[in-house]
This record gives structure tokens, C-alpha cells and sequence, in this order.
């Protein structure tokens, strides 16, 4: 049973970054490709660790997982605001 | 199920890694060549967790996509005409229109012969009935090695020597820098986001290093991991515009440096002194010198790859606050 | 021999072969440096791939070491290749 909800969150994940990747390359507009690519992995890693904290069942290791999943959040979000930044500055010059 | 999940997993590793290298080697522009190799240098840390190679995993993720990344987006930050639009942007030409297609050809011709020879001769290698020597060596020695992890005792005890003359090639490339200019320019100061991140993430990336240096022993880690966080730790505070990174100056600079090597051979030559072969050490003591050495190689191995980094010596800034 | 000995050791010999043809016909030198540091991958990757021994034994740690080693070693090359780069376009800038 729980192997069962731990697929369905992992499968979840898996879709949700396809999502973003398909985001990436169809959307027009760095920005909209950076808010895709942002939200939809974070979302997705998201899922599958809880997937994955389900299939190990220790309650110490869903507190890693849980920790690295705050890390990523942090760190993606910082890139992708750089990255937005520097973009918007770029046109400002132009 | 498990075995054909496992082939689909490596027939999937194997051909994003190749893919990643044929693109990073062939595009046309420089700063996406870059990208893709940290990318390539990312997968590969999959490949080798996948291997059961997690210590090496460990490293090519904080030093070989992460620090080699930030080198390389460094140098090609540092080329004129550089904007973060590249559809523009032909830098270099991937290949001298002059040369003939025939020199080309032979090339590619005599490196596909090279990879037919390389791997005819590799495969025939897999089924030596000698290659259980090592490992058994290692297995049976592991006790008296001080530690349980198999891959920091071979790398600490059993060919200690040749850590302590990676350490002494560290240094002698960081000298090399060193003698060929001056530090890179630095970054300007970094608005809220960034800083707010770099303020709880250098201490966290600290904390890890210290983890990463003391669970070495029995566990996948060790002094190299442990100095590539620190490092990595120090290039996020530089990066976030923070001249003063921590490093000293002057002789503190140079002992921070060389305290890897210095160490090493102290506790050697002190085997010496003790009536043993030169980085001999008793089984009683090994656990502890072990650590100790270790300790000494994360400081300057972090030291050096900041160095490293930096391109330079760190120049003496006037008190800024922070 | 596994079936993951023979695709992984064919792939790293593919790795080494590309970083070497890249090595020679490309005129950058920074996609010099990045082909040589792929090749240096693909030797790693023999390495590693000598030292498996199947999903559940425990593999070889000494080519683990070595591998360590190398890269190590192959970042420190790096930066100073990237030193002297950096040192060539001052000069050439400065003509």
C-alpha cells in the first residue's frame, strides 16, 4: 500500500519535470522559460522525495530529504531571480 | 524487473553523457560549451554513484562540475563581447576554415582507430583472473588501517605517499597562478536575494565540510570532499561581492597553504623517528593520525582552490563593513 | 564480464577518443582545455569501470583512489591552463 503512493508521488514528479523540461524548450521568452523551468522542478523534486521518503520509511532520512529539498527551493529561486535580473538589465542598456 | 530497470538506467546514463560531450565539444559557441560540460560533469557524478563509486561521486560533483564550472565560467566571463544573449554571438569558429577536409577526416579517422584499439584491449582485461589482487590486499589489511572506509584507507594509509605528492601538485599549480598575475577583478556588491542566501548558505556549507571530513572514516567522504565544500563556500562569498573572503594575509596565507604538505611530512618523517618506514604508522595510532592529516589536507586543499579561483593573491582591502 | 562493463568501457573509450579529436582540431584555446578535461573523464571512467564488480560485491578501491586522485590533479591543471590563458590574452591585448 504505502509502495503504492510512494509510485504515485514519484510518477507525479517525473511528470512534472517533463513538464518544465518541455517548458524550456517551447516557451518563447527567457522569462517565461525561467518561471516554467523554477516552478514546475521545484514541484517535481518535491514529489519525488516524498516518494522516495515513503519507500525508505526512516523517518531520519525523510528529515534529509526534506532539507535538501529546502536547499534546491533556495537556491534555484536565488539563480533564477539572478538570472532574471541581469536579463532585464541587459535590455534596460540596449 | 530489477536487472532489465538497471540496464535501462545505464542505457540512459550512457547516452545523455555521450550526447552532453559530443554537444559540449561541437557547438559553436564558447560560453555554451561551458554550460554543457558542467552538465556532462553532473551526469557523470550519477555514473559513478551508479558504479558504486559514491566517495568519487562525492568528488566529481563539488569539484569536477562545481569548481571546474566556476573556473571555466570565470575565464570566459573574463573574454571581451561577453553577453548573456548568444544568438549573436560566434566567439570562435569551432574549427580553422583553412584546414582541409582531408587533415580532418584522417583525425577523426586515426581517434575512432585509437577508441577500437582502446576498448578491444579493455574488454579483454575484464576476465584477468589477477584483478582480485589489489582488492583482496585491501580487504585483508583494512583493520590495521585505522579507519573502515576501504577507499580512505588505500588513499591515507596504504598509498599515503602519493596523496602527499597530490597535495605538493595542488601547491605547485596554486604557485604557478600565483607567478602568471594578479587576482581576478572582484564582483560588485550582491542585492538582497543573493546576499540573504549566501548568509545561511556558507555556514551550512561549512558545517557539511566538517560532516563530510569526520565521516570519512567509516562512510563515503574524506579530506577532498570536505575541502571542495569549503572551497565552494568561500567562491558563493566572493561571488557575493565580499572582497574579504577569510583568507590572511601574508606568512598566515602561506602557512594556511602549505599546512596539507607541511603536516604530511611531519607525521612521515616522525614514522622515521619512530624506528618505522617513512608513513609507517602503528595500528594503534593510525586512526587518529589519519584524521589529523586529513584535517590539515582540507584547510589547504580548500586554500587552494579558493586560490585557485581567485587567480591571484588576495589583496589587503580597507576595512569595509559588512 | 557484466553487461555493465562492456557499455560503460565502450562509452569511456568513445569519451576519450572525442575529447582528443577536439583537442587537436579546435583553434580556442579554452575548447582545448575543456576537450582535455573530457578526456581526462574518459580515463577516469575505464578506471572506475575496472574496479566494478557487480551490483551487489563490493568494488575494488584502489583505481577509486587513483580516481580521486586524478581528479584532483586535473583541476589543479585546469586552473593554471586557465592562468596562463588568461596571462596570454593580457598579452596579445597588450599589442
Amino acid at each position: 500500500m504505502i509502495d503504492l503512493f510512494s509510485s504515485i508521488f514519484m510518477l507525479s514528479g517525473i511528470i512534472f519535470f517533463l513538464a518544465g523540461s518541455i517548458g524550456l524548450l517551447r516557451l518563447p521568452d527567457l522569462y517565461s522559460r525561467l518561471h516554467a523551468l523554477t516552478k514546475a522542478d521545484n514541484l517535481g523534486l518535491g514529489l519525488l522525495l516524498v516518494g522516495l521518503a515513503l519507500h525508505m520509511q526512516q523517518p531520519l532520512f525523510a528529515l534529509k530529504l526534506l532539507l535538501i529539498w529546502l536547499a534546491v527551493l533556495a537556491a534555484g529561486s536565488a539563480s533564477a531571480h539572478l538570472i532574471a535580473q541581469h536579463a532585464r538589465r541587459q535590455e534596460a542598456d540596449q | 524487473m530489477n536487472i532489465i530497470s538497471l540496464y535501462l538506467v545505464d542505457i540512459l546514463l550512457v547516452i545523455s553523457l555521450l550526447s552532453l560531450a559530443w554537444a559540449s565539444l561541437t557547438t559553436a559557441d564558447a560560453r555554451r560549451s561551458v554550460i554543457l560540460f558542467m552538465a556532462f560533469g553532473l551526469v557523470l557524478a550519477l555514473v559513478w554513484a551508479r558504479l558504486l563509486a559514491p566517495d568519487v561521486a562525492l568528488a566529481e560533483a563539488a569539484i569536477g562540475a562545481g569548481l571546474s564550472g566556476a573556473l571555466l565560467l570565470a575565464a570566459i566571463g573574463e573574454q571581451p563581447g561577453s553577453s548573456i544573449n548568444v544568438n549573436t554571438d560566434h566567439s570562435e569558429d569551432v574549427q580553422d576554415s583553412n584546414r582541409s577536409v582531408v587533415v580532418t577526416w584522417t583525425i577523426t579517422g586515426l581517434c575512432a582507430a585509437l577508441a577500437i584499439i582502446l576498448a578491444w584491449t579493455l574488454l579483454q582485461t575484464f576476465d584477468n583472473v589477477n584483478n582480485k589482487a589489489t582488492a583482496q590486499a585491501v580487504s585483508e589489511n583494512l583493520t590495521d588501517s585505522g579507519v573502515s572506509n576501504p577507499v580512505t584507507a588505500v588513499l591515507l594509509n596504504f598509498r599515503a605517499y602519493d596523496t602527499l605528492l597530490e597535495l605538493a601538485v595542488l601547491l605547485s599549480a596554486v604557485l604557478g597562478i600565483f607567478s602568471l598575475g594578479g587576482i581576478r577583478s572582484p564582483y560588485q556588491l550582491a542585492g538582497p536575494v543573493f546576499d540573504g542566501l549566501a548568509r545561511w548558505l556558507v555556514p551550512v556549507l561549512m558545517l557539511t565540510a566538517g560532516y563530510l571530513l569526520w565521516v570519512g572514516a567509516h562512510a563515503p567522504g574524506g579530506a577532498f570532499q570536505a575541502g571542495a565544500t569549503l572551497a565552494a563556500a568561500a567562491v558563493v562569498l566572493r561571488l557575493a561581492g565580499h572582497h574579504n573572503i577569510g583568507l590572511p594575509q601574508g606568512k598566515s596565507l602561506h602557512i594556511i597553504m602549505t599546512i596539507g604538505v607541511g603536516l604530511f611530512l611531519l607525521v612521515g618523517l616522525s614514522m622515521l623517528a619512530l624506528g618505522r618506514s617513512f608513513l609507517d604508522y602503528p595500528p594503534a595510532l593510525a586512526g587518529t593520525l589519519i584524521l589529523v592529516i586529513e584535517t590539515a589536507a582540507m584547510i589547504s586543499i580548500a586554500a587552494t582552490l579558493v586560490l585557485a579561483f581567485l587567480g591571484g593573491r588576495p589583496q589587503m582591502q580597507k576595512h569595509k563593513p559588512c | 564480464m557484466l553487461t555493465a562493463q562492456w557499455l560503460y568501457g565502450i562509452s569511456a573509450c568513445l569519451i576519450l577518443a572525442l575529447g582528443l579529436r577536439a583537442t587537436l582540431l579546435h583553434t580556442s584555446l579554452l575548447r582545448r582545455i575543456i576537450a582535455i578535461n573530457i578526456m581526462g573523464t574518459g580515463v577516469f571512467m575505464m578506471l572506475v569501470i575496472i574496479a566494478y564488480r557487480g551490483p551487489d560485491a563490493v568494488p575494488d578501491p584502489v583505481p577509486h583512489a587513483l580516481v580521486l586522485t586524478g581528479i584532483v590533479v586535473a583541476v589543479s591543471a585546469t586552473a593554471l591552463a586557465l592562468a596562463l590563458l588568461r596571462r596570454l590574452n593580457t598579452e596579445k591585448a597588450d599589442d
